[in-house]
């Protein structure tokens, strides 16, 4: 029961705004806003905690400077997404051995 | 058209990966909460296939265990869960008009906070069979992390789990930064909700605002604020949309 009402309580939240707004919104204002919000809802979510994703500040910063250029250059998803834990992965195996 | 889906499908798969990565690393503690809170394994594994959520199911076990009424529980979710209704309006938006009520259904059930960015930064309008694939992709590791951490009652190694978790970061970092490249305006909004959220974390007042919270307050004001000085004018999807 507990399971159900919480699935039902987060699905309705989640499909209801999909399934009633079916047409393209017409004001400019409202367009606009919509077209900003995964940009600045992504970026609220990285930033700050990015930089203590791995539970260390300095292997989490370049991990997350390194996802940042291969970004930059138009890598693919996965290819950031592994260059981002590798390269935190090397910083955090150089600690332990220093 | 068959074969263009499946295309759009096999993409999705191919892009869930890193969420599939960055959900196994958490979904072992919700496994663990979850028996903690007196679930079983498969209990556990349901929990998370249907609700698909890290936030909410964290604080749903909470009010479970201090077995909380279910109205209770039915408003805590709501509160956990607000942001989605944004993400789920800019979706809509990104939905081709004639994309039925089933898609829509379907689609719904992927608006997690990494699914919502990839699919919502996808050129030109959303295929479904891209959602799905994200969808099957995450599930698979946020379901099956979830019975695996019930089972064992064991997290990740600490090291594996927190660069398991970079990824997730890494693949926001891969949809975010090119746009941001490309239009002065989606820069300014990055660097300024960046900034606005770092600062909400810092300052004292206003660091007890949760996270979800905040992400709401920062998503809302930056997105406004750009809306007003730069309004974007072009139309969403230029040829694609007319392709079939």
């Amino acid at each position: 029961m507990y399971i159900a009402v919480m699935a039902a309580v987060t699905y309705l939240v989640r499909m209801l705004p999909l399934t009633l707004i079916r047409k393209k919104i017409k004001s400019p204002f409202i367009r606009s806003f919509l077209y900003y919000v995964p940009f600045a809802a992504l970026a609220a979510m990285i930033f700050p905690s990015v930089f203590t994703a791995t539970g260390n500040v300095a292997s989490s910063t370049v991990g997350c400077a390194a996802a940042i250029i291969a970004a930059y250059k138009k890598k693919t998803l996965t290819v950031v997404a592994a260059i981002a834990c590798i390269s935190a992965f090397c910083v955090e195996l150089v600690m332990r051995v220093i | 058209m068959k074969t263009s889906s499946e295309n759009y499908f096999v993409k999705g798969l191919r892009d869930g990966v890193p969420v599939f990565l960055g959900y196994l690393a958490v979904s072992f503690a919700v496994g663990i909460a979850a028996t903690g809170a007196g679930f079983g394994i498969l209990q556990s594994g349901v929990m998370s296939l249907l609700n698909f959520t890290s936030t909410g199911e964290f604080s749903a076990l909470e009010l479970y265990k201090q077995s909380a009424p279910l109205y209770e529980l039915a408003i805590l979710e709501f509160i956990v869960n607000m942001r989605y209704i944004l993400m789920s309006c800019a979706m809509s938006q990104k939905l081709s008009p004639r994309i039925g009520t089933l898609p829509r259904l379907l689609v719904a059930h992927g608006v997690t906070d990494e699914i919502f960015g990839l699919s919502v930064l996808q050129k030109g309008e959303l295929r479904p069979a891209y959602t799905y694939g994200l969808i099957v992709a995450g599930e698979i590791g946020w379901t099956g992390g979830t019975m695996i951490g019930a089972a064992t009652g064991r997290v990740m190694p600490a090291m594996i789990a927190a660069c398991l978790g970079l990824a997730i970061y890494g693949m926001f970092l891969a949809v975010i930064v090119p746009g941001a490249r490309d239009s002065r305006p989606v820069l300014c909004v990055v660097l300024c909700a960046a900034l606005m959220c770092t600062a909400f974390k810092v300052i004292p007042f206003l660091s007890a605002v949760s996270e979800g919270f905040r992400i709401i307050i920062v998503t809302v004001v930056i997105s406004a604020a750009a809306a007003v000085l730069v309004p974007h004018v072009e139309d969403d999807f230029p040829e694609e949309a007319r392709e079939d």
